[in-house]
């Protein structure tokens, strides 16, 4: 009996602490994603109750243009950005990681786009940078080339938001950075003994004792490129063009929900999000076996 | 005499060798701190021409060839700040720091709270609930956001700070639970046994002990608080739309809207003066910016 009521006060204190958590938990994270996927089959305009539609909402995806090409345009800028955004990260970082004197310096102005690059001015300045009359135009200018408007032009729209992403590959440098320093130096020692050109270092030693950094980086730049709002929200003013280029899955799915009120259609947007990333990171870990080297 | 000569002279060969690899090394690190600092000025180079067109007139930004302004001038900031329909922009910052500040507490309050018993605590279910929470990590936040609006909307908090403060108070951000998990667990149970030993409960541990010892993870807990609040867009634009309630980041985004493309000299000088909070930020605590970063991905 008395070990039985040591128990139970024991639990009570532990879930004392960690009642607010449980509460947003239930309230903000639980009951929020069952009534989303109830609202998926439902039409829901906030201003009727919602009518069971059954999968309407799914099936119509697929003959929704405006829906494939936001399919389109969050694949190509999620194939881009991330591989590009770690060889950077990964790249400056070895450059970083030489003993240079002023190391942390450099690691400070390299982290500066990351720490402004999510935020609203960003975002402006680059609508002005690719603009018509913007600073890379004036920059070719220079060289006697003729730039177009990147920013009105379908062709090159995503790209300036690719690039965008990609000039903030510092966050991800700082976890290479730190991940470089715990690599025994003994290892490289024993490879320059052995004759191992620097070629092979890299990919016999440095590669694989880094790989579950590059692992954590990769999903998370993956998850958070999927999520991408802000920058293509400003750079197109709220609208994803021109001809929907740079209409994000997010974007489309903020216009459905709370322009269109459009409820039931972006809940199922919502929960398709959400398997193809929980889809896209299984694949990845399952396949993390083979290339991901933990040591003992 | 003759071997010892060819040892003397195979010796200064070794060293000429290695003086020579020496000098090649000094003038790799050489060329690697060129390149280092010739990709970080171009990184940098848009931040600092927004930052030196946001002292020019408009004919000066465009026109102009030089990359210091032909003579600094104030009237962008002072135009600026006068922000849209009287609101200035201290209005706006005002808003910003306030959900800042809230915003703070709370996760500060909420997560140590979460942290503190998944470190130190022993309980039923704490794998589950703890594997629950990394999972709720990894979530897009768009499968909660349209059933949260609606229920905010039937409680009519639209056009209150409350969407944007109170879930900071339930610990909605695991990653500062994860955070300070990383920090509690190296805290040596040790101190905790003296303390028990004194008589101190659970409760008392927590507040004397383990929160005071936990101040590095609770400072990058309010750094990042502060930077991802202070650029958060999405949030603020569903649930703030009356002007008087505007941020920071809603705020400019309107006052492009209001002013147009032509007066790019202003909206430099507003977007340049958003960010000196961020910047900051980073200048004073940069080494648990640092730490923060780095926590999930190689002590995890």
């Amino acid at each position: 009996m008395q070990t039985f009521k040591k128990a139970w006060r024991r639990n009570a204190v532990a879930y004392m602490f960690l009642s607010p958590w449980l509460i947003g938990l239930l309230c903000l994270s639980l009951i929020p994603m069952l009534s989303s996927l109830y609202l998926s089959f439902t039409n829901y305009d906030m201003f009727s109750p919602p009518e069971w539609a059954g999968m309407e909402n799914y099936t119509q995806m697929f003959e929704d243009s405006k829906y494939l090409a936001s399919v389109k345009v969050t694949t190509t800028y999620v194939l881009l950005s991330v591989p590009l955004q770690l060889m950077f990260a990964l790249g400056v970082a070895l450059m970083l990681n030489r003993g240079l004197r002023g190391l942390k310096f450099y690691r400070a102005v390299y982290y500066v786009p990351s720490l402004f690059g999510g935020s609203v001015a960003v975002a402006l300045l680059w609508r002005q940078l690719f603009g018509g009359e913007g600073l890379i135009n004036r920059g070719l200018a220079l060289f006697g080339i003729e730039g177009t408007n990147w920013i009105s032009s379908p062709d090159t729209a995503l790209y300036t938001l690719v690039i965008l992403a990609v000039w903030q590959f510092g966050a991800p440098m700082v976890i290479f950075l730190a991940g470089l320093k715990q690599v025994p130096m003994e290892l490289y020692e024993a490879a320059r003994i052995d004759g191992a050109s620097k070629f092979k270092q890299f990919f016999k030693i440095t590669l694989p004792m880094i790989s579950p950094i590059v692992l954590f980086n990769l999903i998370m730049q993956i998850i958070h490129a999927f999520q991408a709002f802000t920058p293509a929200y400003i750079v197109s003013g709220g609208e994803g063009g021109p001809l929907d280029s740079t209409l994000f899955y997010t974007l489309y799915l903020y216009q459905k929900a709370f322009t269109h009120f459009d409820m039931g259609y972006a809940a199922a947007m919502a929960w398709i999000l959400l398997i193809a990333i929980a889809i896209i990171t299984a694949i990845i870990f399952g396949t993390s076996k083979k290339w991901v080297f933990y040591q003992e | 005499m003759e071997t010892s000569k060819a040892v003397i002279q195979a010796n200064n060969i070794d060293i000429a060798k290695t003086e020579v690899k020496k000098s090649k090394m000094k003038l790799s690190i050489i060329i690697t701190h060129i390149i280092i600092i010739a990709v970080g000025i171009i990184m940098l180079y848009p931040l600092l021409w927004m930052v030196s067109s946001s002292f020019k007139d408009n004919v000066d930004i465009f026109k102009g060839t030089s990359f210091f302004p032909k003579e600094i001038i104030l009237d962008n900031y002072i135009k600026g700040w006068n922000g849209i329909s009287g609101y200035t922009f201290a209005t706006f910052f005002k808003n910003s720091f306030f959900i800042c500040i809230v915003a703070i507490i709370g996760n500060v309050i909420s997560c140590s709270m979460a942290a503190y018993a998944f470190s130190r605590l022993d309980f039923a279910f704490k794998k589950v609930l703890f594997a629950i929470m990394l999972i709720t990590l990894m979530l897009p936040f768009h499968v909660t956001v349209i059933p949260q609006y609606i229920m905010f909307n039937k409680l009519e908090w639209i056009n209150t700070f409350l969407p944007l403060t109170l879930p900071k108070f339930l610990a909605t951000e695991g990653f500062f639970i994860f955070l300070m998990v990383q920090f509690m667990r190296t805290i040596p149970l040790e101190l905790e046994e003296a303390a028990k030993m004194d008589g101190c409960g659970p409760i008392r541990i927590y507040w004397k002990l383990i929160l005071p010892l936990s101040l590095p993870a609770l400072i990058t807990t309010m750094i990042f608080t502060f930077i991802w609040t202070w650029n958060d867009f999405f949030s603020q634009l569903l649930y703030l739309s009356d002007i008087k309630l505007h941020t920071v980041a809603v705020g400019l985004r309107m006052f492009v809207d209001s002013m147009g493309e032509s007066s790019w000299g202003s909206l430099f000088a507003m977007s340049t003066v958003s960010l000196i909070p961020l910047f900051a930020v980073f200048i004073f605590f940069q080494k648990y910016l640092i730490e923060g970063i780095t926590a999930g991905g190689v002590k995890g």
